[in-house]
């Protein structure tokens, strides 16, 4: 019996750990509690991310609540759009337009951190490079052949593809070690990484609203059931004292 | 088998802890499917402030909004039918509008902000239907010697052009009038009172 | 008055009768240990599912154009539609995680052998339908792995020689997977299975008490009336039903207050385990609810790697492990018929694996492995090495029962004890 329980908890990690993706994705440490880091998130969102995705699912109203922005300041700051505060984030680009532009409607961005995963749209965000082959003259090592445009280019610069002279075994090669920008993007790698960082944050949490209020109810929920479990274990083994 | 002695007052007392306990939990359990049914976002979104523009109002005429999906009619009452009012007071329910159905600047003979404008929730206060406006003697039908008034085809009720109800008929309370206030001449906002956001 | 009232209901109709004689005065061996839970739980979680299920139906929409977005209504606009929506699709996983235990203690204690067959066929039909029913409950969203996973399990259907394609449309009710499938799946899902799985469920629970529960030892506890003296009997008060037909050994308790307090406390453990995937990690890494799910479904972009959620992969395994479609379909079916022909295929008489052969034992423990790492390979990406792990572990998955066939004829079996022990 204890080997076989044993046996179980060695094989379910297993079970969890699924297929990686090929290339290594950097880890995006995001923060659902920094409301700072929402807002700059949500901005850019507005800014550069709206003009093409929506996010069907998810209202002004509440996200300005979550993100602790006034109705009034969020409505002049973040929306563009001429909506009421209380409608989804949408835009209006017609879907047929969409198609013809750029393969495929671009697809709504409510839900997708839940879909890709943090770090895969941290990486994504971050491994646009020049490639004057594709549509938009660039392509993405996360997403290969990607029907999207560089939008960050202006805050990134754009990223090529870079070579050293490496000495393997003795010889010199070529490496790739992989992409840098050509700086002429208004921020600095740091700066960049922490912007996309902010965006990362933001999707988590759209793809999510309740979580914080999830995680903070469940603690009050387990701590109730550990009283629930003292009393129940009491009155059980006051009752089988008949027994044993 | 042991033979210890049952300590009944243990026992007593560690069921009854439990049970509350249990029982609190069961009432928290309940929360959310409670809770659930309040309205939803969407419903708030649908039920928010509505803005009506009254600028194209003709004297006497009726024009229906709709606010928290019930319909909400604004009529513009002429100088004779504001007088009419005063006339069959004794035939009303509740003429001067004791009863809580509207907010405390309608509490009067004309039930509204500016005496020219009735603004009503078109909701019949016995079950729920819409009644209908009937105008320029249709009304006397019903009441006579009132030209103009509101009549449920349901069941019959009855209200005057104030949204008062007659006497003798199955609804029980004058018709409510919804909070609004004039953002200015021309445009009402239905859903609050005064400018407090 | 209290009592005049409860009489006047009693003589009408047998509730104080019925509860004690299957709920109170019950006679249940006392060394049911933590296997013993499960039955119990997954009460519970049937419960949970039903009431949950239809605070759910309350904002869904059963259309593909709006059960997506329904969805997400549930998860942002209805208040705490969230926690409904987790509670259910938790309880989901939750109920599997529950029924496996259940059907395991099932067969490691002999539950299965006479006069137990039509209890295990009972629940081996609750297990059925309950696959069903998850498997139809898991299309509603509209996801993409609702959408993919519907398009093969439902294809699983054209294997069948002749009328295969046909069914496949008649099931589909379209050409494709489509709102009208989404439709039925919703009026079965919410109505028809749940009903079945109730009265099957109801009728498990009057087998049991028929034949009473088994235990750990796997010895009878009922013994023929006269066979003990006076002080071998239970001191405790059973109901007459039990106690006219039967001498009860010593070694039995009432089902209540005694074996509900012990299910309580693992009710109050398992409580603690379900919310804290529910509240802190209710996608349990994309095993519970999978990642691609968060996409709308898309009949013309099938995603990446498809798989059924993570009760059904070790029989997903078996499928793919055959490479023949139509014997891969039997296959699946046979692996869960065979565990349906338990009581017939163990040919032994001593029921709990305490006083078996070691042979018995090692073949439980491997059956066990085996079962979850077909669930392992079922649900991870196909490799090359899978595909040849996964046919070796399905020869073993029958080897399982071949075997048992084979030795529980001339079993070297321990001595049965007469009372039940320590």
């Amino acid at each position: 019996m204890k080997k076989l329980i044993l046996l179980v908890c060695l094989l379910v990690p297993g079970l969890a750990s699924a297929a990686g993706s090929e290339y290594p994705l950097d880890h995006a440490d995001y923060d659902l509690t920094d409301k700072a880091s929402l807002q700059r998130g949500a901005q850019t969102f507005m800014n550069y991310c709206l003009g093409c995705h929506q996010m069907q699912y998810q209202r002004y109203q509440r996200t300005f609540k979550d993100l602790g922005i006034p109705d009034d300041i969020g409505q002049e700051n973040l929306q563009f759009t001429g909506e009421k505060v209380f409608e989804h984030i949408k835009n209006a680009m017609p879907v047929d337009s969409a198609k013809k532009w750029f393969g495929a409607p671009p697809p709504d961005l409510t839900l997708v951190a839940r879909v890709r995963g943090p770090d895969w749209l941290y990486t994504y965000l971050r491994t646009f490079y020049e490639d004057p082959s594709k549509p938009f003259g660039v392509n993405n090592k996360v997403f290969p052949d990607v029907g999207m445009p560089h939008v960050l280019q202006e805050l990134q610069g754009l990223p090529r593809e870079t070579s050293e002279e490496q000495l393997v075994d003795g010889e010199k090669v070529m490496r790739e070690v992989g992409i840098k920008t050509d700086g002429s993007g208004l921020l600095s790698d740091a700066e960049y990484d922490k912007v996309v960082l902010d965006l990362v944050n933001f999707l988590v949490y759209t793809g999510e609203p309740v979580t914080l209020e999830r995680q903070a109810l469940g603690k009050k929920v387990l701590i109730f059931i550990l009283v629930l479990f003292v009393f129940v274990f009491l009155l059980k083994k006051e009752y089988w004292r008949d027994v044993h | 088998m042991s033979n210890t002695p049952v300590d009944n007052s243990r026992r007593r007392f560690l069921t009854v802890a439990t049970s509350v306990v249990g029982g609190v939990g069961v009432v928290g359990a309940a929360v959310p499917f409670i809770a659930s049914w309040n309205p939803s976002e969407r419903a708030k979104a649908a039920g928010a402030d509505v803005e009506v523009d009254i600028s194209k109002l003709e004297p006497g005429q009726m024009m229906r909004v709709e606010w928290r999906s019930k319909p909400v009619w604004i009529v513009r009452r002429t100088k004779a039918i504001l007088d009419a009012l005063a006339g069959h007071e004794d035939q009303l329910r509740d003429p001067n509008s004791e009863e809580d159905q509207q907010p405390a600047f309608a509490k009067n003979r004309y039930r509204a902000l500016k005496e020219e404008y009735l603004v009503l929730v078109g909701v019949c206060t016995h079950l729920g239907c819409s009644p209908q406006h009937m105008k320029n003697g249709q009304f006397e039908e019903f009441v006579e010697g009132v030209p103009d008034g509101f009549f449920c085809p349901c069941h019959g009720s009855k209200f005057d052009m104030a949204g008062r109800v007659f006497q003798s008929v199955p609804a029980p309370l004058n018709l409510v009038v919804p909070p609004y206030y004039y953002i200015d001449d021309n445009r009402i906002l239905i859903g609050q009172e005064g400018e407090v956001a | 008055m209290w009592k005049n009232l409860l009489d006047w209901i009693e003589y009408r109709i047998p509730m104080m009768r019925v509860a004690n004689m299957h709920a109170i005065q019950y006679p249940a061996p006392r060394n049911m240990n933590f296997w013993y839970v499960f039955g119990f739980l997954a009460t519970i979680v049937l419960v949970n599912q039903i009431v949950t299920g239809i605070w759910l139906t309350m904002n869904f929409v059963p259309s593909a154009e709006g059960a997506f977005a329904s969805v997400e209504y549930i998860m942002r606009d209805v208040e705490y539609g969230w926690l409904l929506r987790y509670m259910h699709s938790t309880g989901a996983s939750a109920f599997f995680i529950v029924v496996y235990m259940h059907m395991f203690r099932g067969m490691i204690y002999g539950s299965y052998q006479k006069p137990r067959e039509l209890l295990w066929l009972f629940g081996m039909f609750i297990y059925l339908a309950l696959m069903a029913e998850a498997f139809m409950g898991y299309v509603l969203p509209w996801g993409q792995m609702s959408y993919w996973g519907a398009q093969v399990i439902v294809s699983l259907f054209s294997a069948i020689p002749v009328i295969g394609p046909g069914l496949v449309e008649w099931i589909q009710g379209d050409f494709v997977i489509s709102g009208a499938t989404l439709n039925r799946f919703f009026a079965l899902h919410v109505i028809a299975l749940p009903l079945v799985i109730v009265i099957l469920v109801f009728l498990h629970i009057v087998a049991l008490h028929e034949v009473g529960s088994n235990n750990p030892d796997g010895i009878e506890v009922k013994r023929p009336k006269g066979s003990l003296k006076e002080e071998e009997k239970t001191k405790f008060a059973m109901h007459e039903y039990y106690t006219n037909r039967y001498d009860i050994i010593d070694d039995v308790v009432p089902f209540f207050p005694h074996i509900v307090l012990k299910d309580l406390v693992a009710f109050t453990v398992f409580l603690a385990l379900f919310s804290y995937v529910m509240f802190f990690n209710p996608e349990m890494w994309g095993k519970f609810l999978e990642h691609p799910n968060f996409e709308i479904a898309n009949p013309l972009k099938t995603p990446a790697h498809i798989f059924p959620v993570w009760y059904f992969t070790p029989f997903y395994a078996i499928l793919k492990a055959v490479p023949n479609k139509l014997f891969g379909v039997i296959a699946m079916f046979a692996a869960i018929a065979a565990l349906a022909l338990l009581p017939w295929l163990d040919r032994g008489k001593v029921r709990s694996w305490r006083y078996r052969s070691g042979l018995h034992k090692w073949n439980l423990i491997i059956f066990a492995i085996v079962f979850i790492f077909l669930g392992y390979l079922g649900g991870t990406p196909q490799a090359n090495w899978k595909i040849l792990a996964s046919q070796i572990l399905t020869v073993m998955y029958f080897g399982f029962f071949g075997l048992l066939w084979l030795y529980s004829k001339n079993e070297s079996t321990r001595p049965l004890p007469t009372r039940i022990t320590k």
